[in-house]
């Protein structure tokens, strides 16, 4: 049971690989409804608070539970943690201490495949780990551009992000050099001492 | 109330106040280094969170990272538990900066009584018996001689910028004095380039008992009784016990005048700890204040049915306290068992605990973090069980707490509970007749040999 780090970093990190479960999902789910209506709604309902949610239609079959107790990981006043509405409850499948497990909409396959070729490829990346405590950013402010994508080469030296801490914005420079490979976290998001943030191919 | 807690400490201390926490239904946040990832409060926690490498400045100590992750997690208070920032002043002023709340006196609190001349001129002030000594330093012979036959031989003559033992002599008549007064100052000169020298009474063999105290912040103040800790090896203590074998009810109260004096004079705020020394003829001498929970708290609790962590808690939120003083309804004993062997003059002994029982039953408490197949970290301090036993009377609380480390396995490391079980069998300590001159005198068997 990894209870450990912010729950949205669990929700993540647990399984990046699951990012191609999200896509699959979610491409056969843009087939059937309006996926941004769908993203919305998911939205709206976290920040109400309210425990369990439940859609039939004639294409899809949605539901989403949240933690109990409310939003421990998505406050409702949306301070905190900030993540992108489609990632939020539905794909984590990680139960949490005492909450309710998440579940992902009704597909009828389970695209495992892609996520052992994703496991796959990981062993032969080097990772970027955080050096410290605080929130990930991509960007030096909201105005500027992105400081790397994925596929950029990068060298030593070069600043990949600023994690903020105590209204102290931090660069963080690349130790190594090679080509981005994966970006583990979101915008936005917590990070913890340690956390993986980079997967780069030297 | 506060909806979550932060709990800036590590091991068997933030296990406790976890545990606090969720019987009052506060959530917990957990930090750790990477040293501590497997460890129990981390589990223990609702939230955890990895803060820095192993070395204690850089995780423990260390101030941004842990607001930071207080403010990430919406955390609205921070316990400091014991040591680490527990009596940092700048740490107790940040957090209410940040708007966090800081379980324990405030930074005013801190300064006063962590500065040693400060807290004996509000001692002097207040009425309340300090250790007795000159006002400064010492301008010659002549003026020490006079000081010490103000003070009253036998007299401490110490050096300023001494430690270790370094720049000290006892001098108990003025014929040697001048003799000692050479010696002193030419060691301090040698070891610390500093003859300065200054006089205390030398309080010989003296109890160190401590009064529990709690404060709340409307300028109420309770005291919660006595512990003793003279059984101490370098001023580290092994073992404590509640009621104190050298009290009496006159002295208790007394001592527990002085020290709700001392918390009232600086309207001290949470739970803490007066320690004094108590010579042979009773007369007892401010030493410090311990401005947060001490280690040897849970004795106290267990002879008061009280949860001290909880106080703190309480207190913090703005609760009031009974204003009754609590007294013992029972005996107990802590016994502080290190990762250390005693056989081998105490070396650290870090590594994997492979076999693991902890005693139980009837009277026998244990605060520890430890669990087969943890690894101990050589990084931080080796204490890793407390074993509290509880009885009626002080001779059944012995018998409870030799059975209790007789059950108690630990394997795969060394441990201090060999020691502390011959000390249970040592005469003088099963008579309650000790002094903090006990562990010098006492001679560690070694089974080995």
């Amino acid at each position: 049971m990894a209870q450990m780090g912010l729950r949205p970093k669990i929700i993540y990190n647990q399984h990046y690989a699951d990012k191609n479960n999200e896509l699959y999902i979610l491409k056969k789910l843009n087939t059937m409804a309006n996926l941004k209506e769908i993203q919305d709604f998911i939205r709206t309902v976290s920040k109400i608070g309210i425990s369990e949610v439940d859609i039939q239609t004639d294409d899809l079959k949605l539901n989403v539970k949240f933690p109990a107790g409310g939003n421990a990981s998505i406050p409702a006043t949306n301070e905190g943690f900030q993540l992108p509405a489609y990632q939020m409850p539905m794909l984590s499948g990680m139960s949490q201490q005492m909450g309710t497990p998440v579940q992902a909409a009704t597909t009828t396959t389970t695209p495992i495949e892609y996520r052992s070729e994703a496991k796959e490829d990981e062993k032969k990346y080097l990772t970027i780990k955080s050096p410290m405590v605080g929130t990930f950013y991509r960007r030096p402010s909201p105005d500027k551009p992105i400081y790397v994508n994925v596929g950029d080469e990068i060298t030593k030296g070069k600043v990949l992000c600023v994690i903020e801490a105590m209204k102290l914005f931090n660069e963080i420079e690349a130790e190594i050099s090679g080509k981005i490979v994966k970006i583990l976290v979101e915008d936005g998001s917590p990070v913890e001492y340690d956390q993986p943030l980079f997967l780069v191919e030297p | 109330m506060f909806n979550k807690i932060l709990i800036a400490n590590r091991g068997e201390i933030a296990l406790r106040i976890i545990r606090t926490c969720k019987e009052m239904g506060i959530k917990t946040v957990a930090i750790y280094s990477t040293a501590d990832r497997d460890s129990l409060h981390v589990r223990f926690a609702d939230e955890a969170v990895c803060i820095g490498p192993a070395p204690s400045a850089q995780s423990y100590l260390n101030i941004p990272a842990i607001i930071s992750v207080a403010e990430l997690t919406n955390a609205d208070a921070i316990h400091p538990g014991y040591g680490f920032l527990s009596e940092n002043a700048k740490f107790a002023r940040i957090c209410t900066e940040h708007g966090i709340k800081f379980i324990g006196p405030t930074e005013e609190h801190i300064n006063k009584m962590g500065d040693k001349a400060t807290a004996r001129k509000t001692m002097i002030a207040n009425g309340v018996p300090i250790t007795p000594g000159t006002d400064g330093l010492l301008d010659s012979v002549e003026d020490g001689k006079r000081e010490a036959l103000r003070i009253g031989y036998p007299v401490m003559l110490k050096a300023t910028a001494g430690g270790g033992g370094k720049g000290m002599r006892i001098i108990r008549n003025e014929a040697e004095f001048e003799h000692l007064w050479n010696a002193a100052r030419q060691e301090a000169a040698a070891s610390f380039a500093n003859d300065a020298v200054y006089l205390e009474k030398y309080i010989e063999e003296p109890h160190h008992i401590e009064i529990q105290i709690a404060g709340d912040q409307y300028g109420n103040v309770c005291h919660l009784s006595e512990r003793d800790c003279s059984i101490q090896r370098r001023h580290q203590k092994l073992l404590e016990e509640t009621p104190s074998p050298f009290m009496t009810e006159e002295l208790r109260h007394k001592m527990g005048e002085a020290a709700i004096k001392a918390a009232k004079a600086i309207k001290y705020e949470g739970v803490g700890t007066c320690e004094f020394l108590v010579d042979k003829h009773r007369n007892f001498y401010f030493m410090e204040m311990n401005t947060r929970i001490q280690v040897e708290h849970g004795i106290t609790e267990e002879v008061t049915k009280l949860d001290l962590v909880k106080e703190q808690i309480l207190i913090a939120s703005g609760a009031k306290i009974s204003q009754r003083n609590y007294y013992p309804q029972a005996h107990a004993i802590e016994c502080r068992i290190n990762a250390e062997d005693p056989f081998n003059n105490f070396r650290p002994s870090p590594g994997q605990i492979t076999g693991l029982h902890l005693p139980g039953g009837n009277g026998i408490r244990v605060d520890t973090h430890v669990y087969t197949g943890y690894k101990i970290p050589s990084n931080y301090d080796s204490m890793i069980v407390k074993v509290v036993a509880v009885a009626q009377t002080r001779n059944e609380a012995i018998d409870k707490m030799r059975r209790a480390l007789d059950e108690l396995v630990i394997e795969g490391i060394k441990t201090t509970a060999p020691l502390h079980q011959q000390i249970l069998e040592d005469a003088a300590f099963r008579a309650g007749n000790y002094t903090t001159k006990f562990m010098e005198d006492f001679e560690i068997k070694n089974p080995n040999e």
